[in-house]
Order: structure tokens, then C-alpha cells, then sequence
């Protein structure tokens, strides 16, 4: 993807998620509590963080690929469940992507 | 929720609003750290933070991108996950009343997770935008510096630490996402049962479409919650009595 392309995209998505900040202390509020909307904003998150989860942690371009991102993501959702902070959850899970990566290295 | 009876004063307001701040502000540094291992550059990560500021939505494109997702993929996640910052805006209306179009055109950029839980937890207009604007300058302020830290310092690693990196980011995601599967967040098991069928879709469709299209695609989870529930929510005048 070329230069002009990411920063286009840089550009474009920081306004839009600025304008829609903004729509909140605009519009009637009447629009946005509509029971049905209400429902789809409260879950999109939920649904759309998996997708990410899965596909950062199991899949490389178009293939399902398994790597020391998956053990790392076992390593987080431990941490998360013990209640470790927010940085002990990422550092535990780096170390444990890195050395899946040097043991695979030394197997090889 | 706090007891109404005992108000907190302006000084719990800034120790709070600091606090919180702080450390949601240091994860700007997994930001950068994700945004250059996506391969943009640490211009591009820094413009995300001063210009987008709202974290799920800054991982959402960096993740897209990182995938190999197209440009229009990566914007329809971001936006996607910004249309909650909308629901927040109508909330904080009748709690700061902001008065005239520059103050909503510049409050409007601070509309974040955060900055509204803070606003909303205060007892009053006056002490609701100290919190709003505590809270939002202490999260701006850190975590614009620390997404350059985590740039700069990304753009320096070798293999290990890449591979290291590279786990990190997924972990990112599922700490934004835990706080929801929480037995104490509204509707857990629902937004479980979503969240499960967000990752399935997505993995399913990986081998079939565009890369980052499948994290799009995965918004069809969300009819798994279901129709709306017609009891009504208390107001809280029933939640003071």
C-alpha cells in the first residue's frame, strides 16, 4: 500500500471517528435512543474486538496460521482473568510470544 | 455507582480523573508500538492519536491494515467502533449542557470511554467538566507522548522482539474486550455469545475474503443479541429512591 493511500486513510478515518464524536452532542438525542440502534452500538464492540482478536492472533493474510501470537493471546486472557494490570497482561504476553519464537528457532 | 449522600469533592474528582489518565494514557505506547509493527510510520501513528484519540478505534485500522486489509476496510473498522463515542456524546449532554457551537466543536474531540464515565460519575454540571476535562487533558496529553515512545522504540527491534511485539497486539485486543465479558457488565452472557460469534465469522471467512474484510463482516454477530428487551430501563430518579 503506497504512502498517499495510509495517510488517506489516517486522514479519513480520524475525521469520520471525530464527526461521529461530534454527532453525539449534536443530534437529537431522540435518533440515537431508538431501541434498535441502541442495541446494535452496545454489542458492536464485543463483536467486532473478537474479530480482531482472532484475526491478530490466528491468521496471516488469507491463511489460518498457528504461532507464538496464540500462546501470548493464552498467556493474556490468564493474566486478564487473575486481574493482572494492563501492562503485566501485554509484557507477559510479548515474553511469551518471544520465546515460542527463540524455541522454535533453536528446534529448527 | 457511588451513594448519592456523600458527594465527591473537586479534589477525588482530579485524583480520579489523574489517575485514570494515566494509566489508560501509557497504553498509547502499545498503540505506536502496533501501529508501526502495521507498518506505518511514526508520523502516521502520532496523527492517529492527536487527530482520531480513541483507542479501539486507532487498533481497529492499525490491526485491519496490519492484516494486509485494504485502506477502505481498515476506515469501516475504525468507524465503526467510533459510533459508540456517539452514544457517549447524547449522554454527556444533559451533564455538561455545552453551551454553543465552538465548546461542543472542541469538547466533541474529548467524547472518549473514559471522559465519559468520569463525567458521568460527578454530582454536578461544574464538577462534571472538571472531570471531563481533567480526565480528558491527563489521557490527551499521555497518550499522544506515549505513542511516541512506542513507535520510536518499535521502529528500533530486531526478530525476537518482533515476535514478541506481534503477540502483544492481539493481547491488546482482548484486554479492550474483557471488561465486557465481566459477569458485572450488562447483558455478559449475551455480549459473550457475541463476541464468540464475532470471532468465528471472522475466522471462517479469513481463507474466502480480502483480508480485513472478515473483521467487517463480523458485525452480522451482533444480530446473536437479539431483539431489543422491552422493559425499560430505571430512570434514575428509581435509582435514587
Amino acid at each position: 500500500m503506497s504512502g498517499t493511500t495510509l495517510w488517506a486513510a489516517v486522514i479519513a478515518a480520524s475525521l469520520g471517528c471525530y464527526l461521529l464524536k461530534l454527532a453525539g452532542l449534536s443530534v437529537p438525542a431522540a435518533w440515537v435512543q431508538q431501541p434498535w440502534v441502541a442495541r446494535v452500538v452496545d454489542f458492536v464492540p464485543a463483536a467486532l474486538l473478537a474479530a480482531l482478536v482472532a484475526v491478530q492472533a490466528a491468521t496471516r493474510g488469507n491463511e489460518l496460521v498457528l504461532d507464538g501470537r496464540l500462546v501470548g493471546l493464552a498467556v493474556a486472557a490468564l493474566a486478564l482473568a487473575l486481574r493482572a494490570p494492563f501492562i503485566v497482561v501485554l509484557v507477559l504476553a510479548g515474553a511469551a510470544g518471544a520465546l515460542v519464537h527463540v524455541l522454535a528457532a533453536a528446534v529448527s | 455507582m457511588s451513594s448519592p449522600a456523600r458527594s465527591p469533592d473537586r479534589a477525588a474528582i482530579l485524583r480520579d480523573a489523574i489517575g485514570l489518565g494515566l494509566a489508560v494514557g501509557l497504553y498509547g505506547a502499545a498503540f505506536g508500538a502496533a501501529a508501526v509493527a502495521a507498518g506505518l510510520t511514526v508520523w502516521q501513528a502520532m496523527t492517529l492519536s492527536l487527530l482520531m484519540f480513541t483507542g479501539a478505534s486507532q487498533f481497529a485500522l492499525v490491526g485491519v491494515l496490519g492484516a494486509g486489509g485494504s485502506a477502505l476496510a481498515a476506515v469501516g473498522s475504525a468507524l465503526l467502533l467510533g459510533t459508540r463515542n456517539t452514544v457517549y456524546g447524547v449522554r454527556l449532554i444533559p451533564v455538561l449542557r455545552p453551551r454553543g457551537v465552538l465548546r461542543r466543536l472542541a469538547a466533541g474531540h474529548w467524547v472518549i470511554d473514559e471522559t465519559t464515565a468520569l463525567s458521568l460519575a460527578a454530582p454536578d454540571r461544574r464538577l462534571a467538566w472538571l472531570a471531563f476535562l481533567t480526565g480528558g487533558a491527563t489521557i490527551y496529553l499521555t497518550w499522544n507522548a506515549m505513542t511516541v515512545v512506542g513507535a520510536v522504540g518499535a521502529a528500533a527491534l530486531g526478530g525476537t522482539t518482533r515476535a514478541a511485539l506481534d503477540a502483544v497486539v492481539p493481547a491488546a485486543f482482548l484486554a479492550l474486550l474483557w471488561p465486557r465479558l465481566r459477569r458485572s457488565f450488562p447483558e455478559a452472557a449475551v455480549q459473550r455469545r457475541v463476541a464468540l460469534g464475532g470471532a468465528v465469522v471472522a475466522l471462517v471467512l479469513t481463507p474466502f475474503v480480502p483480508a480485513g474484510v472478515q473483521v467487517i463482516a463480523a458485525v452480522v454477530a451482533v444480530g446473536l443479541a437479539g431483539p431489543p428487551r422491552t422493559t425499560a430501563r430505571p430512570t434514575a430518579s428509581e435509582e435514587m429512591a
